[in-house]
């Protein structure tokens, strides 16, 4: 906190009190934004899915010989044929008591649905995001720290590589090539294990493929951001000082240009997180990994609306809610933000 | 500073045991069980397993495992069987059907199968809508059905109906089932309520969207399956399931692309099955849509109308060219809506009736039917307007396509100008059964009873005046809709295959869509593990997704075969033993290079 030099305690008070009250209309203002996008983000939601063509009673019933009555009777159970702004009061006011409504195709409540996909998909990407930003930030440190070196153009045009190659395309040919070292399909195995220790090892047996695909996809982000946020600290005079005071090399990058130059990587850390919940649906259709990405790929197909708006609202509020605790944490790591 | 070193290090601890933690399972992780277990990779979804609600062809496929029909359509040829019935007669006006029930059929808790069951489960779905969603169609023409004792199911009709030995309805147990208030409640798919069967497999563990495993029934009446439990295990992504065939991960996969078919032929251990098909794919020309108060609807080319422009567009579309080109040669020759794998029912025009490949010919006919060319090349109608036609077809399918250029380029040939509109399956669907279309590439599966696929094309199924029909013609015709009603009445079997063929032969003649082939079925398993899949019909038609249980009913393990092995293989515990290695070693000297500046802090 800052201390007055001029006045004694009571202009100390004064100043806290000052910075408490803007903390507050601070996180209150963020947290207003994030509600009235939350609004809108629900209203989007049952507006742009409607726009889908197609008619998910046609969908439901391809496989089956059905009669125009049975047709009219399912439109009526699930009210497809009901006026638009009745179906979004049912919506609005399901949503507002927590209930996300009921899938036309599976008829189980959404909620429970999301429920079910939600831990694959963030043991999935979050498993992968938490490697990829240890992977690209150790990376990202050393290329900045030894520009131009072999290591910097080998690992910037790897990573580069990889950035640019397709998702699926990567995940079908590591399944190719590992030629059945790995599951090719699911989370666990058809005949599960027996025993907590043997499960938890087969997931991360099953685990290890798409968790691979997409950390190799997304590692580049966090190298070449780190990597130029960590060139443009290096130029500064506090450096020069560090090593005059006698530091090893290490150190002074450990201990002086590394926390100053970790801010961006941060920032897109958190602005990641946000995505992890809504998975990576072409990594979780190669391997048919039961996540929150295939979830809403198979809505889609129907279109499934209760499941697909449900899905909708879901990823986007995390999303919000996630830059919202960015943007808090923020003023803490950072005093400049604070100080503004 | 201490305390930040011990933080750094357990940090660098933490990021490095994920990786072990992820590459390196330490203990087998699916143990190898006993007995046999024949894996089938499904790529469908599955909504429902409740036969009552069970819409989806994945999920009709595995109810057919679990519960007996009344009867059922035969291996051999695809007529009818018997299933709980043993036999069945009718009474001499058509109106009354009556079932004898075989003895000594048992559910699968013990209790004995009964006409009472057949009786609950037809007035369950006729009775509760929830109940109809999946098979309220084979009940409609049904008045009454009673069981006057054990052993006799009988069935009265409102008018008489030949396909009453091909109703697509599984049996289920009332003293299971009759506890049951709400069809539609989640509950009705778990294995308490879909356990009990009759089949020859039994519905014994399900996790949605992972697997369907089903245990050998022991006590089946036709004799116990050879292998101890088939599992379907779901895949999102056919290359995935590809290539868990080649590994040994599944032992059966169907719905194969051509390039998947040809990549898996010759394969070690894999046998591959080229099977005829029960689809067709078809080119919808919009003849006019109207809906069943006779109001026009939709905005197809008024010109599609005149049944001689139609015929014209057969005639410049080579469908031998379609069938190598696009279908790679898998597919078959068109005729009538039933495929050529139905043999009785299947009508193939004769020579003088067929539309032969001349874009000379059909030139002339449109010329002389008054469309002649403008200045630019392209037809007009005596009223002036352009022979511009839309073409819809669905952007995610190969065909569509592929075929959709063919087509393109064969009507430009003789002066009709097609613009391509390839859109999605929703839309597709959305735009051809409200009738916003000119010509549009379309399909339909069939089943061994023609009864419904060409009740599709009667006046009766046009759509309502609100809502939209599920893909047909818009075709109505009071010639066709007489055909059509005779065969539906007509119990002789000769008879009734002849009325069938008739019905094809105007339909194909007035040409509301023409039948561009039947896609063959591309399926492959693991020779080296299993043998005695069968075909139906015999011979030449599919083993998954048939119209009963024959296919992998009679399936055994091969002398030798490792039929339910799911250990790890031993190059993957040398290549994760290796990998955990690395990992260590590099951790370790990660970890130690950290350490050393350490000692000497300012």
């Amino acid at each position: 906190m800052t201390t007055s030099t001029t006045g004694g305690p009571p202009a100390a008070d004064l100043d806290e009190r000052r910075a408490g009250t803007s903390t507050a209309r601070f996180v209150a203002g963020k947290a207003g934004g994030a509600l009235a996008s939350l609004v809108f983000v629900m209203v989007l939601g049952f507006l742009l899915f409607r726009m889908i063509p197609g008619d998910p009673v046609a969908t439901m019933t391809r496989d089956r010989p059905t009669s125009p009555e049975q047709l009219a009777q399912l439109r009526e159970r699930l009210g497809v044929d009901e006026p638009l702004w009745r179906q979004f009061l049912d919506y609005a006011l399901g949503l507002l008591s927590g209930d996300l409504g009921t899938s036309y195709l599976y008829n189980r409540p959404v909620a429970t649905m999301i429920g079910e996909r939600l831990w694959p998909t963030v043991l999935l990407v979050g498993t992968a995001t938490v490697l990829a930003v240890a992977l690209g930030m150790w990376l990202g440190i050393r290329a900045a720290w030894k520009r131009d070196s072999a290591f910097d153009r080998v690992h910037t045009g790897v990573a580069l590589t990889l950035w640019s190659v397709p998702q699926f395309w990567l995940g079908l040919l590591l399944l190719i090539a590992t030629q059945g070292l790995f599951p090719s399909r699911g989370m666990r195995s058809p005949d599960l294990p027996e025993g907590f220790l043997a499960q938890t090892l087969d997931v991360a047996w099953h685990l290890t493929l798409p968790c691979v695909t997409l950390l190799a996809v997304i590692y580049a982000q966090y190298m070449l951001v780190m990597r130029s946020s960590l060139l443009e600290e290096m130029g500064s005079e506090y450096l020069t000082t560090a090593r005059a005071k006698g530091l090893r090399d290490d150190l002074v990058r450990r201990r002086h240009a590394v926390p100053n130059a970790l801010l961006p990587a941060v920032t897109l850390v958190f602005l990641q997180f946000g995505m992890v919940v809504s998975g990576t649906v072409t990594v979780e259709a190669v391997f048919s990994w039961p996540g929150l990405g295939l979830l809403t790929y198979d809505a889609l197909r129907g279109p499934d609306l209760p499941l697909l708006q449900g899905v909708f609202v879901v990823l986007a509020g995390s999303v919000i809610v996630m830059n919202l605790l960015a943007e808090l944490l923020y003023r803490v790591l950072d005093p400049r933000v604070r100080a503004a | 500073m201490g305390f930040s070193r011990l933080r750094r290090a357990r940090a660098a601890l933490a990021v490095l045991a994920v990786p072990l933690l992820v590459a390196a399972p330490l203990s087998p992780p699916a143990q190898a069980q006993s007995g046999t277990v024949l894996r089938v990779a499904l790529v469908q979804e599955i909504d429902h397993l409740n036969p009552f609600t069970a819409s989806f062809a994945s999920s009709t496929m595995i109810g057919r495992f679990a519960w007996e029909f009344l009867t059922l359509p035969s291996a051999e040829d695809a007529t009818p069987t018997g299933g709980v019935a043993e036999s069945w007669n009718t009474s001499p006006d058509k109106l009354t059907w009556t079932f004898t029930i075989r003895e000594g059929m048992t559910w699968s808790d013990g209790e004995p199968v009964t006409a009472k069951d057949a009786a609950f489960t037809f007035n369950r779905i006729m009775s509760d809508p929830k109940a109809a969603e999946a098979n309220g169609s084979y009940v409609e023409n049904f008045e009454r059905v009673t069981a006057p004792d054990l052993r006799t199911l009988v069935v009265e009709i409102k008018k008489p109906q030949a396909s009453m030995t091909a109703l697509d309805v599984p049996i289920v147990p009332e003293h299971i089932w009759s506890g049951i208030d709400d069809m539609a409640d989640p509950k009705t798919d778990s294995v308490d309520v879909v356990g009990v069967g009759s089949g020859p497999f039994l519905i014994s563990e399900y996790r949605p969207n992972e697997i369907v495993t089903l245990k050998a029934n022991r006590h089946y009446w036709r004799g116990a399956p050879q292998i101890d439990e088939l599992q379907f295990v779901k895949f999102e992504n056919a290359d995935a399931a590809v290539a868990a065939l080649r590994n040994g991960e599944v032992d059966f996969v169907n719905r194969l692309t051509q390039a998947q078919f040809d990549s898996l032929k010759g394969e070690d251990g894999i046998e591959t099955n080229q099977a005829s098909g029960r689809r067709y794919r078809e080119l919808l020309m919009n003849p006019g849509a109207e809906n069943i108060e006779g109001q026009a609807i939709g905005d197809g080319h008024p010109a599609l109308r005149d049944v001689r422009v139609r015929r014209a567009i057969a005639k410049a579309i080579d469908p031998q060219v379609l069938v190598d080109k696009v279908l790679g040669g898998y597919g078959e020759l068109p005729g009538g809506l039933v495929p050529p794998i139905y043999s009785d029912f299947h009508y193939t025009p004769p020579a003088g009736k067929r539309y032969t490949f001349d874009p000379a010919a059909a030139g002339r006919e449109l010329d002389a039917a008054g469309y002649r060319k403008g200045p630019d090349g392209v037809r007009a109608g005596p009223d002036g307007r352009k022979l511009e036609f839309r073409l819809t077809a669905r952007s995610s399918e190969d065909y569509g396509l592929r075929a959709s250029d063919y087509i393109a380029g064969w009507l430009g040939d003789i002066g009709i100008t097609v613009t391509k509109n390839l859109v999605s399956d929703n839309e597709v669907d959305e735009t051809t059964s409200s009738g916003h279309y000119d010509l549009a590439l379309s399909g339909w599966g069939t089943n061994p009873d023609p009864d419904y696929i060409l009740g599709k094309q009667t006046c009766a199924s046009l759509p309502a005046a609100s809502g939209s029909s599920s893909s047909n013609a818009f075709f109505c015709d009071a010639a066709y809709d007489d055909l059509y009603a005779r065969q539906a009445a007509e119990l002789d079997k000769d008879k009734r295959a002849e009325l069938v063929r008739q019905a094809q032969a105007r339909y194909y003649e007035q040409a509301p869509s023409l039948v561009l082939d039947y896609d063959n079925v591309l399926e492959a398993y693991r020779s080296d593990r299993f043998t005695g899949f069968v075909r139906q019909p015999n011979g030449e038609g599919q083993i998954m997704e048939q119209t009963g249980y024959w296919g992998f009913y009679g399936v055994r393990p091969v002398e030798g075969g490792a039929g339910g092995d799911t250990g790890l293989p031993a190059g993957a515990w040398v290549a994760i033993g290796a990998g955990a290695l690395l990992l260590l070693v590099g951790g370790g000297t990660a970890l130690a290079r950290r350490r050393t500046p350490a000692e000497d802090r300012e």
